[in-house]
């Protein structure tokens, strides 16, 4: 389990690393998921080095995004100022990515596993 | 009692409870709105105004927490590997589907903030909201946002594409998997991403995908739909 976790540590660490020299326009995160990616690809790193950890990681995921929202509390004033379009806008425009987004891929993209049904 | 308040320990433990709590509600009644991140958000705000404690002691107290995020990034790059067919195979629809998305997630946020009568600042800080944090908080100050106002429309956007976008695919009928997934990581960036886990191996994979994707594009579509409604304007 250790070295599971030393394996996406490393990535993450390599991710930030370059974030940083490139002016950290894209988060080390994101970085590191990619090069993690390539390296399983290319057979550099095994399925089972990180296999575990990463699968216990993303299933517990939505916790780690709970600090950072509760942080919201520190910019109530502007937010009740600004409550109505903040709403109309978060809103109307997520649903219309989601549409956006999901119908056009629908379209244009292979369909080969379209018929699959699962909900939730 | 102050320094009780103030422990570290009792926060995270608070943390742990509270979100422990609303995932068990979450799981009996499967209702959208009580996605336990919006519960759990509502109630530690709650608990903290209550009780005096500041949102730099939270901060402190719950850094292991926030921390586990980047390696949960980084793990997504395992189930990725495990769909790459799916992408290999959709490449050029994924590409064309995400930059039309953040096209119409920047333009309807410029809109609708102008017809409310919303400033420009607070304009530029929730134009990027569909991106992951980090990102949006970057272009945001690029075009003279507020940072905080950025991490919040983000964290309310996440949330809410999360409880919209299952309704959204049953009214739209949008049933494939690789363009669920696409929905919800562009949408919805890592709250999406772990909504779509729950949802199916190729969605989840492809939403953590979705949302390097939707980094990169929004970044591109920013400037050039700015400019363009200001020379509508």
């Amino acid at each position: 389990m250790i070295a599971k976790a030393l394996t996406i540590l490393v990535f993450y660490l390599i991710g930030e690393g370059i974030s940083m020299l490139t002016g950290q326009f894209v988060p080390g995160s994101v970085i590191g998921m990619l090069l993690l990616v390539v390296a399983l690809a290319a057979k550099i790193v095994k399925p089972e080095n990180v296999d575990s950890v990463a699968q216990a990681l993303i299933a517990n995921m939505v916790i780690f995004f709970l600090p950072p929202a509760v942080g919201v509390m520190n910019s109530l004033d502007v937010i009740s100022r600004n409550i109505l379009g903040i709403v109309l806008a978060s809103t109307l425009s997520t649903m219309l990515v989601i549409a956006t987004v999901g119908l056009i891929q629908q379209k244009i993209g292979v369909r080969r596993f379209r018929k699959r049904k699962k909900e939730r | 009692m102050e320094t009780f308040l103030q422990s570290h320990l009792l926060w995270l433990t608070l943390t742990l409870a509270v979100y422990a709590g609303s995932s068990w509600i979450f799981s009996r009644l499967h209702l959208g709105i009580l996605h336990p991140l919006l519960v759990s958000t509502v109630a530690m705000i709650s608990l903290l105004k209550l009780s005096g404690v500041s949102y730099e002691t939270y901060a402190e107290s719950t850094d292991m927490i926030s921390f586990m995020l980047g390696p949960a990034v980084v793990s997504l790059g395992y189930v990725l590997y495990q769909q790459i067919d799916h992408i290999k195979r959709n490449v050029t629809s994924i590409l064309v589907s995400t930059f039309a998305g953040s096209v119409v997630g920047v333009a309807s946020v410029i809109g609708i903030l102008r017809l409310t009568g919303a400033d420009e600042a607070v304009i530029a800080s929730i134009a990027p909201k569909s991106v992951t944090t980090p990102i949006a908080i970057q272009l945001s100050e690029h075009s003279g946002g507020i940072a905080s106002l950025t991490s919040m429309a983000v964290v309310i956007c996440g949330i809410f594409g999360a409880v919209a976008a299952p309704y959204m695919f049953k009214i739209f009928r949008i049933s494939s998997p690789v363009a669920r997934g696409l929905a919800f990581g562009s949408s919805a960036h890592g709250v999406g991403t772990a909504a779509a886990v729950r949802m199916g191996a190729v969605e989840g994979a492809i939403s953590g995908l979705a949302i390097g994707v939707m980094g990169v594009m929004t970044a591109l579509a920013l400037p050039l739909v700015s400019a363009l409604m200001r020379y509508i304007d």
